[in-house]
């Protein structure tokens, strides 16, 4: 597939989204209804110049949850790997009790934190955990199953302890599928950390994040404000794949094969 | 020579993979030290699975099979295997791939690195340590796998199809670069190849083997002295042991249902 010209890169989404625009207003002018219902973009974006501050605090206190959250499922996430990719017995033992965690709605379970972590960050950031944590397991446990044969036969002939295999072979090269799921998980945790100080943030005293932001506008019937609310959400989602990506790039772009450029 | 203890021996080795059927049968075999053994046959005749077997990577299911006079995997550590791929870890630079075998071995990082450098600069690639493999040609990843091989002067080299994915040209080369580093690090050499002509120019002994299960159909000594060079494969008597070869070949060739 020939590469498309870079103004058509950066005009057509720009496009498509003037499109979008028109589209809204054209529907809101049509349909007649009013502000509460249907803010125009404009009214967005002029509640959210009013409510800056107050957006910018929340969205610093969900990035925070979402972070801890993240980050507590990016490590725990590689060591549980690490155990099921050792032995298969283990693999055999704790997998379908990951998949029982993760099949179980996190909205079920919330009291349940609310009760043992208490409301506010500890809680968020458990919730956070609870919908990341498994998409990096489910992926990193695969790649370390997924190393070349190959490869494991040259360390088997060199007397490699399981030790050197584990680090020096089927680390490495499960690393792709390690951040695989960490881009995954990295859309997941911020949707998490807003769900998360949605269910147990507000009783935290009034200074949750963009979660308490949702619940305090809607009941206030600040309409344009939480579009507002969703549209920082948005850009946060976006500043944490974008993390991840640049992360991707940086152990990636070296070796692997989904950075080869086409030129040969 | 006669004398010498052998480098590999088996007697009525027989191998079968699960509850398969027989794929190695009455396999009597004896590689004396300096020899270089070719193995040639139609495919599915278990030469690769005879490698397998000496590198203690898959266990013969019948026979005893001795290597360095002790047992397949006892003997690894004087045991190098070259992979039908390069097998390079794509994460690593050729310079860290031809040290990896060293660092298994525990061998500290200044002293494996000179190692390693001497290797690659051996196998003419001493510019090009710091390259990943998927920046290197397929010519040259393969001599970052026979530099990786001999890092640790191995006694016993075993090679699968190491030239099989290479043009011809690449391949003539580093058969004659393979013949040179002999000369420097002397091994003794087993080598599955689908070519004729790689395996007269390589070896001093060809086995012939046969399909169904897999046995040894007939053994070619191939007498050219060493060093052999380029110019050999010119010459009529090298054509007659390739005729030789072929026509062996012909008669272990399934034969074509119409």
């Amino acid at each position: 597939m020939k590469k498309l010209p870079p103004l058509l890169v950066w005009g057509l989404p720009l496009l498509s989204g003037a499109l979008f625009v028109a589209l809204w207003y054209g529907v809101r002018a049509a349909s007649g209804l009013q502000s509460w219902i249907l803010p125009t973009p404009l009214e967005i974006m002029q509640a959210a110049w009013r409510e800056q501050a107050r957006l910018l605090a929340a969205a610093g206190h969900t990035a925070w949850g979402a972070l801890g959250g993240f980050v507590l499922a990016a490590g725990l996430g590689f060591f549980t790997s690490l155990l099921l990719g050792v032995s298969k017995s283990l693999r055999a033992g704790l997998y379908p009790w990951l998949l029982v965690l993760q099949m179980t709605p996190v909205i079920v379970l919330t009291p349940i934190i609310m009760l043992w972590a208490g409301p506010g960050m500890p809680g968020i950031i458990t919730i956070t955990w609870l919908i990341s944590y498994f998409p990096i397991v489910a992926n990193m446990t695969q790649g370390l199953l997924s190393t070349d044969m190959n490869h494991v036969a040259l360390f088997r002939m060199a007397n490699a302890s399981r030790l050197q295999e584990m680090l020096l072979l089927r680390v490495p090269s499960a690393m792709p599928y390690y951040l695989a799921g960490l881009r995954i998980a990295a859309t997941l945790a911020p949707i998490g950390a807003i769900f998360g100080e949605y269910m147990v943030g507000n009783s935290s005293g009034g200074t949750g994040g963009l979660g308490f932001l949702v619940y305090s506008y809607n009941t206030q019937i600040k309409i344009p404000a939480l579009f507002a609310t969703a549209l920082t959400s948005c850009l946060l989602g976006f500043i944490f794949v974008a993390a991840v990506s640049w992360l991707n790039w940086a152990v990636l772009h070296k070796w692997h094969d989904s950075f080869e450029r086409n030129d040969h | 020579m006669e004398a010498a203890a052998p480098i590999v021996n088996f007697t009525s080795l027989q191998k079968r993979y699960g509850g398969g059927p027989l794929v190695l049968d009455g396999l009597n075999l004896t590689v004396s030290p300096g020899d270089f053994v070719s193995f040639i046959g139609p495919s599915g005749c278990g030469k690769s699975t005879v490698l397998k077997i000496i590198s203690g990577l898959s266990p013969g299911t019948v026979g005893q099979v001795t290597v360095l006079g002790t047992t397949p995997k006892q003997s690894r550590d004087r045991q190098a295997f070259i992979f039908q791929d390069a097998t390079l870890l794509p994460w690593r630079t050729a310079q860290l791939n031809v040290e990896l075998p060293l660092r298994l071995r525990g061998m500290a990082a200044a002293e494996r690195a000179a190692k390693a450098r001497q290797m690659l600069a051996l196998v003419g690639l001493g510019g090009e340590g710091g390259f990943y493999p998927r920046q290197l040609s397929g010519g040259m990843k393969m001599r970052v796998s026979i530099a990786r091989a001999l890092a640790l002067a191995p006694q016993l080299l075993l090679l699968d199809e190491p030239f099989g994915a290479l043009d011809e040209m690449s391949r003539n080369r580093l058969n004659e670069e393979l013949l040179a580093l002999r000369r420097s690090s002397p091994f003794t050499a087993m080598f599955v190849t689908h070519s004729v002509a790689e395996a007269v120019f390589l070896s001093n002994r060809i086995m012939v083997m046969s399909v169904n299960p897999g046995r040894f159909h007939a053994e070619v000594r191939v007498d050219f002295p060493y060093p052999r060079l380029a110019g050999l494969r010119a010459r009529p008597e090298f054509q007659a042991r390739v005729n030789e070869v072929s026509r062996l070949l012909h008669e272990v060739e399934a034969p074509v249902y119409a």
